[in-house]
């Protein structure tokens, strides 16, 4: 929790929620909650559930089975009044492209009914938080990736809800306006707003202080992102760089099957990188050494690493698709 | 393999009356079998390196050779030898996965018995064999970009010059095209990706890292994080955006960055965990835990941009015509 100064109680409660269109299912049968001021990351490949799920906490698709709780309301009586309590940037850009960034930004904090003084507060204070002071008056088209993305962000905000949704906001963004834009998130979470957020990037995902993987629809896994990589991936990694990759995969994948090489539980060549995951990297590391020490391969970058939620997420979805497989 | 000088390109534009130069003073070798990896934000000059590297886009100063070819001079022979995806879908959104690669194979004059054999064995390759009916439109966008990386190895080139290959697919996808590059990796062809993700970059054999058209860094990925001066301590307490605030504060402490339910500090020695550690329990904060941890290449790029941008670093330089 980045802040404690609140009380826990759940925002989100979703219970065996389900929605069909038609024969197919897009959401089957999640469960999970979202403590106030969280930041929860809802993780998934495209087409898992992802945006359905936000669409019916929105009030704006009623479910075909289960109950959501969304700030003590069910979603299907949702009152205006509820909804007023909730933000929503969505995948695609949403902003009118021919009106200026104030003008944006008066046009939406209007729509959620704020005006006067508390207009222009909230919009000062989103030109502040966003960095967007002396662009007021260019068009979005003019703005780059980052500067549009946190634009509309602070229109999902200017009228302060409790829970702001955030449907894929970084696709697309490079590294640095994504970091920055992460800053505003937990600027935002730390006074107090629940932050949901749905990518597919993991390194993003790690950011978030809990975790739920759906994958065709299904909730496959939740929990902190250190405890998902704990349960899921126990163990660790010796992650090398060989000079020459296929003749050092041979020998480790070799000196592997004959179980020569510490207690090794599998090796794999990803890009230039051999990954030996193991359960003691300490007596695997040393094993690893000599075998590539007497067989003359040489090899850099050798470095002992916890196994990623990436991993840990295709291992997921591994243990998914293997039965059916199997049938 | 590859040899760069001094290259640079400026793009003029008459109607600004003004002109930005996407890349400035690069100077690379790369050699075969590497799969090197161009690392950079939005505008650091990747895109325009790669298509200049292809032959595509002439440089406006300096020289570049490839496989021996001068990239001005000799841009039809580079064509012919190298692989080139694009950023965005190059191929036609309304033909099939066959008929584009039927398409592609007559650019390239593969033809006869060998056609249909190597079209075979790279829908096998790419796994794409299921969907050889399917209208390109219809694929999701990780077919899609293994339908173009597919289009690329058809002339079975050498090199390959891929443009961000892997932005907004999925992570399932992503993981599906970094097996076919590793395979390409390990059966010898050179490998030069650009990419937006900091993990992919740790999978290269060597990372460029570009910001405003210039190459920051270059060397192995272990070599970039050990670059990073000082050390990094992991601290989880009760409230990190406390933490967060006193140590921004610290004279000690290089930066402050948060991940998740992790506050990575880079310190100037590791040593001063007790010091930190006193610092936070005097302002309130619970400590779990505060230990060593090995830098990212993320740390890493973050912390040499904002390096860059307060020293040497001037902005994209605007030349008045």
């Amino acid at each position: 929790m980045r802040n404690n100064n609140h009380n826990n109680q759940n925002v989100i409660e979703v219970h065996s929620l389900k929605k069909m269109f038609g024969s197919f299912t897009a959401v089957d049968g999640i469960s999970f909650s979202v403590p106030r001021g969280q930041i929860f990351g809802f993780l998934g490949p495209n087409g898992s559930g992802k945006t359905t799920t936000i669409r019916m906490l929105l009030g704006l698709l009623p479910p075909t089975d289960g109950t959501a709780i969304v700030l003590g309301h069910d979603v299907r009586k949702q009152a205006l009044s509820v909804r007023a309590r909730l933000g929503y940037m969505s995948q695609k850009f949403t902003l009118y492209n021919d009106l200026t960034v104030i003008e944006n930004l008066k046009f939406y904090g209007r729509g959620y009914g704020l005006h006067n003084r508390k207009l222009r507060e909230r919009i000062d204070y989103v030109l502040e938080m966003a960095n967007l002071k002396g662009r007021e008056h260019q068009t979005p088209p003019s703005l780059s990736g980052g500067w549009r993305q946190r634009l509309a962000l602070g229109a999902a905000i200017l009228h302060e809800p409790d829970i702001v949704f955030l449907d894929e906001p970084t696709a697309g963004v490079d590294p640095l306006s994504r970091r920055a834009f992460w800053d505003l998130l937990y600027d935002i979470s730390a006074q107090g707003t629940t932050i949901f957020v749905t990518t597919h990037y993991m390194d993003e995902a790690e950011h978030c202080e809990n975790l739920g993987f759906i994958y065709y629809g299904r909730l496959i896994a939740q929990g902190a992102p250190g405890t998902i990589k704990s349960q899921h991936l126990p163990g660790e990694v010796i992650q090398l760089t060989p000079v020459h990759a296929a003749g050092a995969m041979q020998a480790l994948t070799a000196a592997h099957e004959a179980g020569n090489l510490g207690d090794s539980l599998d090796v794999s060549l990803y890009g230039a990188q051999i990954h030996i995951m193991t359960r003691s990297a300490a007596t695997t590391a040393d094993a690893v050494r000599q075998m590539l020490d007497r067989a003359n391969l040489a090899y850099n970058d050798f470095d002992i690493i916890p196994p990623s939620l990436e991993d840990a997420f295709i291992r997921l979805v591994q243990a998914q698709n293997d039965p059916v497989h199997q049938r | 393999m590859i040899h760069i000088n001094q290259l640079e390109r400026i793009f003029r534009s008459r109607l600004r009356r003004r002109s930005v130069t996407a890349v400035q003073d690069l100077t690379l070798s790369i050699e075969p079998g590497e799969l090197f990896g161009l690392v950079g934000p939005d505008g650091a000059g990747k895109t325009t390196t790669l298509r200049m590297l292809a032959g595509i886009l002439k440089p406006t100063s300096g020289e570049a050779t490839v496989n021996g070819h001068d990239i001005v001079k000799e841009a039809e022979a580079i064509k012919q030898e190298l692989g080139y995806m694009a950023q965005q879908f190059g191929l036609y959104p309304d033909l099939t996965v066959d008929e584009n690669l039927n398409f592609i194979c007559d650019v390239f004059d593969v033809v006869g018995d060998a056609r249909e054999q190597r079209i075979q064995e790279l829908l096998d390759f790419t796994n794409l064999h299921d969907f050889r009916q399917r209208r390109a439109r219809q694929l999701s966008g990780g077919m899609q970009k293994k339908l173009a990386l597919t289009a690329a190895l058809v002339h079975r080139p050498k090199l390959l010059l891929l443009d961000e290959p892997t932005t907004g697919v999925d992570p399932v996808a992503r993981r599906e095209f970094w097996d076919i590059l590793t395979e390409l990796h390990a059966s010898g062809s050179t490998v030069i990706v650009s990419t937006p993700y900091m993990d992919e970059a740790e999978r290269c054999n060597r990372v460029g890292l570009m910001y405003n058209g210039r190459l920051m860094v270059c060397d192995t990925p272990g070599a970039v994080k050990r670059m990073l001066p000082g050390a990094v301590l992991a601290l989880r307490a009760d409230n990190l955006a406390a933490a967060e605030r006193v140590l921004k504060d610290m004279q000690q402490v290089i930066d402050v960055q948060p991940y998740g339910d992790v506050l990575s500090v880079i310190v100037t020695d590791h040593g001063d965990s007790a010091a930190i550690e006193a610092r936070l329990s005097e302002a309130g904060v619970q400590v779990e835990s505060l230990r060593p941890a090995p830098p990212r290449l993320e740390e890493a790029f973050i912390y040499f941009v904002r390096q860059y941008a307060a020293n040497n670093h001037r902005p994209i330089e605007e030349v008045r015509a």
